[in-house]
């Protein structure tokens, strides 16, 4: 005769006593994106507290920018989103100008939209893909980084740098275009747009990658809203929020082109709005190429802006202009300003505080994914150990941004 | 100034609102610490300004109270911008907005960590960007550009060869 079945799982687990394991992801870790820690509260699988620590790789670039001139920032600024350099030249020298009360020429104005739809396609390019690779699919990223070279050849032809680009000055950019490569720009355009294809075929509809990215990492559009999330995490909560759109600069206003928004805020959510961005990207830039206006690349004022170097080396007044420019810097007023632009990951705010002088008296960077990041702990309650994985990929935390 | 959220917040809270600076189209209102939650509390619930972007201080020692506390404001409806800030002396402490917006939460850490300015009711104030145990507030303008650590001294003078001829 069989014994009974004693089921003993029902017995003891009333009675085991358990306790919270902590468990540390260190900040050299293959998961995290950069230096980033978390240390995880764990009820077995199940995440029950989460809390990122930061600034591994602080710098210090607001207490660098107090003590140098506008100008000599703006490598500093390169280093920010490493990953797509030159939105940030393009949102901290569109500060400063906003602070001297000048405006870049047209033409500058267009190139700046040109480089930065460059680098917002390059940097969603990283975020989709690395996401992939943590969760395993290795193959997206590389098909994916052959097109950030093509992108990245672009750069160095024209400022002699892939990554750390530096492309803005204050009044306009560091050197002019010509039509050669305009047209190999407009040619890496169908190679993006093929590329993604390929990215889309391997992930959208893949049944491991739904089943580890949808419902997972989701955040209503009130939270999203005052967790102060800004950008395609914003937007994949169903916000609809676009700086480009709200508070248009740089003349986008003249471009046709859509905004994704998503609905629940999850992993999957995101990854779809990225994508969708970066085929509207290619939209922007193919009606950009076509128009570029003629004209100056940098405004003619000796306040704001180097003479140029036939002026330098000719003239006595050039050289002294040159000299005097580099030693004080541009001269800014009295007065403070704030000035956002739509980075690749959110809003990317500088608030510089001007004190008559070459060097500014504060020179604030509203990181978005610093402020993006505080969210961790709540979008990865009662979720396992690999969403957290997923989660952090999806957020685009990049460690250059988050602690300056 | 033209501003209708100004006076709005004028007529609200009366001489809580110190002063208003305007500049490239920009408004700010200097509120007096005592007020400050009360009126970010308007600003959020009444007047719409749904949306913290930015909280960060500001040092400037040679004013009485030294640190200001600036807050940026958005109301995501009307796409209006608005600035608040509010001085606050050394030893002095801040009622902390993370009862407003979640936002406020890391940048409060942040402005403690820079400038050592304390905010009350924080659910945790803690160093974020240095590292737990740092002496001293890097942002304040007396904390030495190259840092008060002591440089690390390698090569001992005498450990350099030198060519002795």
């Amino acid at each position: 005769m069989a014994p009974d079945r004693i089921n003993i799982s029902d017995r003891l687990q009333d009675d085991l006593p358990t306790e919270h394991m902590i468990v540390n992801m260190g900040p050299s870790h293959p998961a995290t994106h950069g230096t980033l820690r978390l240390i995880l509260e764990l009820d077995g699988e199940i995440v029950v507290k989460t809390t990122p620590e930061i600034g591994y790789l602080h710098r210090g670039v607001e207490k660098l920018g107090e003590n140098l001139t506008y100008h000599q920032f703006i490598p500093l600024t390169d280093r920010l989103n490493y990953l797509s350099a030159a939105m940030n030249n393009v949102g901290y020298c569109l500060a400063v100008e906003k602070l001297l009360g000048v405006e870049a020429p047209p033409r500058a104005q267009v190139l700046r939209i040109i480089l930065s739809e460059f680098g917002r396609i390059i940097d969603h390019l990283v975020c989709i893909t690395v996401n992939a690779v943590d969760l395993g699919a290795f193959t997206a990223f590389l098909y994916a980084f052959q097109q950030r070279e093509k992108v990245y050849e672009l750069y160095e032809r024209i400022c002699g740098a892939r990554l750390t680009t530096s492309l803005t000055r204050i009044g306009g950019m560091y050197r002019d275009i010509d039509d050669e490569w305009v047209r190999d720009a407009k040619n890496v355009l169908p190679g993006i747009e093929a590329n993604l294809k390929e990215v889309e075929t391997l992930l959208t509809r893949n049944r491991i990658w739904l089943e580890r990215t949808q419902n997972v990492g989701g955040i209503s559009p009130e939270d999203a809203v005052n967790f102060g999330f800004s950008g395609p995490c914003l937007r994949a909560a169903g916000v609809d929020w676009d700086l480009r759109k709200n508070e248009p600069y740089l003349g986008y206003q003249n471009f046709d082109f859509d905004i994704p928004i998503g609905e629940t805020g999850d992993v999957y959510d995101r990854y779809l709005v990225r994508i969708e961005e970066i085929r509207q990207s290619l939209r922007i830039l193919r009606q950009a190429l076509d128009k570029i206006p003629d004209g100056p690349v940098i405004v003619d004022d000796p306040h704001v802006a180097l003479p140029s170097k036939d002026a330098v080396y000719g003239t006595m007044e050039g050289l002294i202009s040159h000299f005097k420019f580099i030693i004080d810097g541009p001269i800014a007023p009295e007065g403070e300003i704030y000035s956002a632009t739509e980075a690749a990951n959110g809003e990317l705010g500088f608030y510089i505080i001007g004190d008559g002088t070459g060097r500014p008296h504060r020179m604030r960077v509203r990181p978005p994914c610093f402020i993006i990041y505080q969210a961790m702990d709540k979008l990865c309650r009662g979720k396992m150990i690999a969403d957290v994985v997923a989660i952090l990929g999806s957020l685009n935390i990049v460690a250059g941004e988050l602690d300056r | 100034m033209e501003s209708p959220t100004l006076n709005r917040l004028h007529e609200i809270l009366g001489e809580v609102v110190l002063d208003a600076t305007a500049f490239r189209h920009e408004i700010t209102a200097i509120v007096d610490l005592a007020g400050i939650l009360d009126a970010l509390r308007i600003i959020k619930n009444d007047l719409g300004f749904n949306f913290l972007v930015d909280l960060c201080g500001v040092d400037w020692p040679e004013n009485e109270k030294r640190f200001e506390v600036v807050y940026h404001l958005l109301n995501m409806a009307t796409g209006e911008r608005f600035r608040v800030k509010t001085r606050v002396g050394e030893g002095q402490s801040v009622p902390s907005a993370t009862c407003l917006w979640e936002a406020a939460n890391w940048m409060e850490r942040e402005t403690y960590d820079m400038y050592g300015v304390h905010f009350s009711g924080h659910p945790m104030l803690t160093r974020i960007l240095m590292y737990d145990g740092f002496d001293g507030f890097p942002l304040r303008k007396d904390f030495p550009i190259k840092g008060t650590e002591a440089p690390e001294n390698r090569y001992a003078p005498t450990d350099i060869r030198r060519n002795e001829d």
